[in-house]
């Protein structure tokens, strides 16, 4: 039958047998790169696409360490489109949509995925700017088992560690320490006793991820800095290196 | 064992992940087997052992579905309770006579019950996601349950407990889908 829309239209010929091209959403955290990796396996991933915003209250983009995006997409093979942002609440998601469409003439973007697990708020904006721009969007985490996906994400061997706590109880010895099986049990009782998002999804936690199953080489930090006060965080990389793994 | 559908364009895609993962995960809560399938590989074998069939929804770009309405003829016959997810209800609203129209809801939006069936008697209007770029414009013999400011919410079939709602319950709304999979047994038409 004739789509009505016709903006739909065009996308309603997508060759059922062919990969399709998708751009990566990436902060650098554990849902990007894992929604990367879940992609990869069904489709063709041709960039990532990371938004860095200035503001470190952003919205809609997790903040720290975002800058070391690149090194992610090096160590993945994989070009990445990187698009400056004010990180204000309205201004963000015309940053977003310009680097979907960056995205677009310089790779071929034919989808978008993202990390979002939960957040209604996140995954409404990029479904609509997708929409607008006539592209597929996928959110492979959506609703997730949150325990499920943690212990799938340590069982594929994703090296990851915590950038930022911004929650009780989140105390300073939280900053980079490897997100492990001891780190998901204590995760597991601050959900029972503090009532927190085991994935961070409600903004609880931050974190960046040094190796993928999909990275040809791993991220070795050199120098990082903490900053931390009435548990509120952050972990900054200064320095840090691709090495063989 | 309740049939869960997959409506994406291709079997094992990552829409699986995003539409349908989240309602097989609902029905194991509730205590129920579940047997995720992808609808061009439904078989009268499959149905013929299910106790309930659900349809779940696609990426918003994806309507390959409609393309393929022999691939659901078996709705017309099927004396098992079905609940429509979004292009779940835009298969069930063509497939009864009904027609589709442009219109898109993304997002939150709230859902008025303006009919009276035992799935919706828990509540009266509710918030619900909304993801969705066609809507039934003319349901033709379906009953109207629920509505939203844009469109038709909550289709039933005057005589099969065969429901549509346009909205995705496994965001927000577990409870329509409990509700559904607690009824069910109640539903089902002996033959």
């Amino acid at each position: 039958m004739d789509h009505p829309d016709h903006r739909v239209h065009d996308i309603l010929d997508y060759d059922d047998m062919r990969a399709m091209k998708l751009g990566v959403l990436c902060s650098g955290g554990k849902d990007s790169l894992f929604a990367c990796g879940r992609a990869m396996e069904k489709e063709e991933v041709v960039c990532l696409i990371a938004i860095r915003p200035e503001n470190e209250e952003s919205y809609m983009f997790h903040t720290p360490n975002v800058s070391l995006v690149p090194l992610q997409a090096e160590a993945a093979g994989l070009p990445l489109i990187e698009i400056q942002s004010a990180g204000e609440k309205e201004t963000e998601l015309g940053d977003l949509r310009q680097g979907l469409i960056l995205a677009r003439e310089q790779q071929g973007i034919e989808g978008v995925v993202t990390g979002a697990v939960l957040s209604v708020y996140q995954a409404t904006r990029i479904q609509q700017i997708c929409h607008d721009l006539g592209l597929w969007c996928f959110n492979p985490l959506w609703y997730i088992d949150q325990e499920k996906y943690l212990n799938s994400l340590l069982e594929k061997g994703f090296k990851v560690l915590v950038s930022g706590v911004f929650a009780e109880p989140f105390d300073e010895r939280w900053l980079g320490r490897p997100l492990d099986y001891s780190a998901v049990t204590l995760l597991k009782h601050y959900r029972e006793h503090y009532g927190i998002m085991l994935t961070g999804e409600g903004g609880e936690y931050e974190t960046f991820v040094l190796d993928a199953p999909f990275f040809t080489k791993r991220i070795e930090i050199i120098e990082a800095s903490t900053d931390y006060q009435n548990y509120r965080g952050f972990y900054r990389i200064i320095r840090a290196r691709l090495v063989d793994k | 064992m309740i049939l869960v559908i997959d409506l994406c364009c291709r079997g094992g895609s990552l829409g699986f992940d995003e539409f349908v993962r989240p309602i097989v995960a609902i029905v194991e809560r509730s205590g129920f087997d579940v047997a995720p399938i992808h609808f061009r590989r439904i078989t009268e074998n499959c149905l013929s052992e299910a106790d309930a069939v659900i349809l779940c929804g696609t990426p918003l770009a994806d309507h390959a579905f409609l393309k393929e309405p022999a691939a659901f003829a078996w709705l017309k016959e099927t004396r098992l309770p079905v609940l429509g997810i979004c292009a779940g209800m835009e298969v069930i609203c063509t497939i009864f006579g009904g027609s589709l129209g442009a219109c898109t809801e993304i997002g939150m939006t709230r859902v008025n019950v303006t009919g009276d069936d035992r799935l919706f008697q828990k509540e009266s209007s509710f918030s619900a996601y909304e993801l969705h770029t066609f809507s039934c414009t003319n349901p033709n013999n379906l009953e109207v349950l629920a509505i939203s400011e844009r469109c038709i919410q909550v289709v039933r079939h005057p005589e099969k407990p065969i429901f549509g709602v346009m909205f995705h319950p496994e965001v927000r709304n577990d409870w329509v889908v409990e509700q559904f999979l607690t009824l069910s047994g109640k539903y089902r038409i002996n033959p």
